[in-house]
Formats: structure tokens, C-alpha cells, sequence
């Protein structure tokens, strides 16, 4: 059965994740070879990934590091990790 | 400047060891086994919290009760899968006791998540990535997005985690992994592609690069 351009959509995340079984797979790439709107969509949707993931690169705030060392040196010093067991 | 995390990926063995050394009674090891995700932690907490201070806040909880509960961490998931399920459940406990989440049953209901149909824009410039106004477009949208969606990008398109942890992370199922991420990609990809078209159209068209992606 042919995809209709909705059906794709709904495939497009799965598709970049490549998590589609073959058949349905074969059926999308057979579509985004004949359709510019979707194939257009997962390029864009592709993009967006990348730009999000681009996020990543972004500096703690200052001393960030710093404080919460402080504050789990004081923790550290005086008391040791729960044994197993307690209540959560 | 922040100070860089002075350790690059770590093995799980070596971690098992520093983890079994502060349970031992080496307690300041524990400042070792953490440095290597305090980003991470933050942009999660981050993500959710949508708020510098308050993230921050987040992940100094989380940590402690991580090493608290230290003993609890069985070595079945990753240590790092581990505290971003701890930081996770710290912001969401903050977003809840401040009254800010509706709870969402975003899965049962029927949105619109129908990619914007858009084929000008195909491909980003590289440039395009350091530009500041994009950046913001991104976390903009990314933060407008409902809780549950914001948890889904953050976790598998900012930190990558993979499906299977994903899912085990927050308790759910690998096909609702799925179905969430899916819809929170199209709602982000329909709110974004107007705007980084219009952005990005005049580098596309000086390159002359037409159909190509680049990716």
C-alpha cells in the first residue's frame, strides 16, 4: 500500500531515529524520492535536532561548580551515604 | 569562566570502584564521581525549571540525595541515567509543589501535530548554528513546549540518551518514548521552520546551494 503524505508525518521521528521496521521504512523512503513537502519536512525536522542538540555547549553559570562543591563538602564531612534499606 | 570538568568519559568499572570506595567510608571521592555530569544535570534541571537559579538549586539537591542514597545504586543503569532520574524528580517536585504544572495528559489528547509544510527551508548554513538569534529562537521554543515534551527533547535530543534508558528513566514505555518524542519534534519543527526560514533564506540563496541539505 502506498503512504499518503499524512502517513509519512507520522513516521518522520522514527525515521530519523531509524527505529522503523524495514517495510514501513522502504515505504517512506519510497515516498520522500517522489514528494518535495515531505522530504522537505524531514530535512527541516532534522535541522531543528541538530540546532537543539547545539544546546549542549552552553557554560554553567559562574562558580557554579564551586558552590555546589561547597555545599556537598559540608554534607561529606559529617554524615555518610544512607545504608541500604532506609525508607526512600 | 566555569571550571572545566577535569575528567573526560570515564569507564563504568572505574566508576563502580570510586562508588565502592566512598561506601567504603572514602567519602570525598564523591566529589570525583559527580564532576563529570554537572552539565548535564544543570541542562536538565534547566529544561525543566526554566530558571538559572532555581536549576541550579535543583541539581544541589539532587546531588546530595544522590549521595545519600548512594548505596541504593544497584549498577543496572548507567550511574549518569541514575542522577539525571534523581534531578529529574527533584525539578518535577518543585514545579509541582510551586503549582505549576497542569497535570498533563498530553498522550490521550488529540493536538495538532502536523509538521509545518514548508519546502524553502532545507538546509541550516553552519554559520547559522553560531548565531545568536537562532539560539534563542530554539530555547524559546524548546521552553515553551509542555513539561512532559520538554522532558522527552531534553533527554533524547540534547543529552541523547538512548530510547531504552529513556524510557526506563521516566518509567514509561519504549512506544511512548516514541509517540511523545514525535509529537514534541513536529510541534517544535511547526513552530521553528517559519521563523528560521525567513532567517536563514538569504544565505541559502547566496550559496546557491538549491535542493542539497546539508546533512
Amino acid at each position: 500500500m502506498a503512504l499518503n503524505c499524512r502517513h509519512v508525518w507520522d513516521h518522520i521521528s522514527e525515521y530519523i531515529d531509524n527505529t522503523l521496521d524495514p517495510e514501513v521504512r522502504a515505504e517512506v523512503e519510497r515516498h520522500l524520492a517522489t514528494c518535495e513537502i515531505c522530504s522537505a519536512i524531514l530535512d527541516s525536522t532534522r535541522n531543528i535536532i541538530v540546532l537543539v542538540a547545539d544546546d549542549r555547549v552552553f557554560e554553567l553559570p559562574l562558580d557554579f561548580s564551586k558552590r555546589l562543591h561547597a555545599r556537598l563538602d559540608v554534607v561529606l564531612r559529617s554524615e555518610d551515604p544512607e545504608p541500604l534499606g532506609m525508607s526512600p | 569562566m566555569t571550571t572545566p570538568a577535569p575528567v573526560g568519559p570515564r569507564g563504568t568499572a572505574s566508576e563502580q570502584a570510586l562508588i565502592a570506595s566512598i561506601l567504603a567510608g572514602q567519602r570525598e571521592n564523591f566529589h570525583l564521581l559527580i564532576r563529570p555530569y554537572e552539565q548535564q544535570l544543570y541542562r536538565t534541571a534547566l529544561a525543566l525549571v526554566k530558571n538559572e537559579a532555581e536549576a541550579e538549586d535543583v541539581v544541589q539537591d539532587a546531588v546530595l540525595k544522590a549521595y545519600r542514597k548512594l548505596a541504593s545504586f544497584r549498577g543496572d543503569a548507567k550511574f549518569s541515567t541514575w542522577l539525571i532520574a534523581i534531578t529529574l524528580n527533584e525539578a518535577r517536585g518543585r514545579l509541582r509543589k510551586q503549582g505549576r504544572v497542569a497535570f498533563d495528559s498530553l498522550d490521550e489528547q488529540h493536538g495538532d501535530y502536523t509538521p509545518a509544510a514548508l519546502t524553502d527551508w532545507r538546509e541550516v548554513p553552519l554559520a547559522a548554528l553560531e548565531r545568536q538569534e537562532i539560539r534563542a529562537l530554539i530555547q524559546q521554543a524548546v521552553a515553551a513546549l509542555p513539561e512532559t515534551y520538554r522532558e522527552i527533547i531534553t533527554l533524547r535530543d540534547v543529552e541523547e540518551l538512548s530510547i531504552n534508558d529513556t524510557a526506563a528513566l521516566l518509567g514509561i514505555s519504549v512506544t511512548l518514548v516514541k509517540v511523545r518524542l514525535h509529537r514534541a519534534r513536529m510541534l517544535l519543527q511547526k513552530k521553528l521552520v517559519p521563523h528560521l526560514r525567513l532567517l536563514t533564506k538569504p544565505a541559502r540563496k547566496r550559496l546557491g546551494l538549491g535542493r542539497l541539505s546539508w546533512l
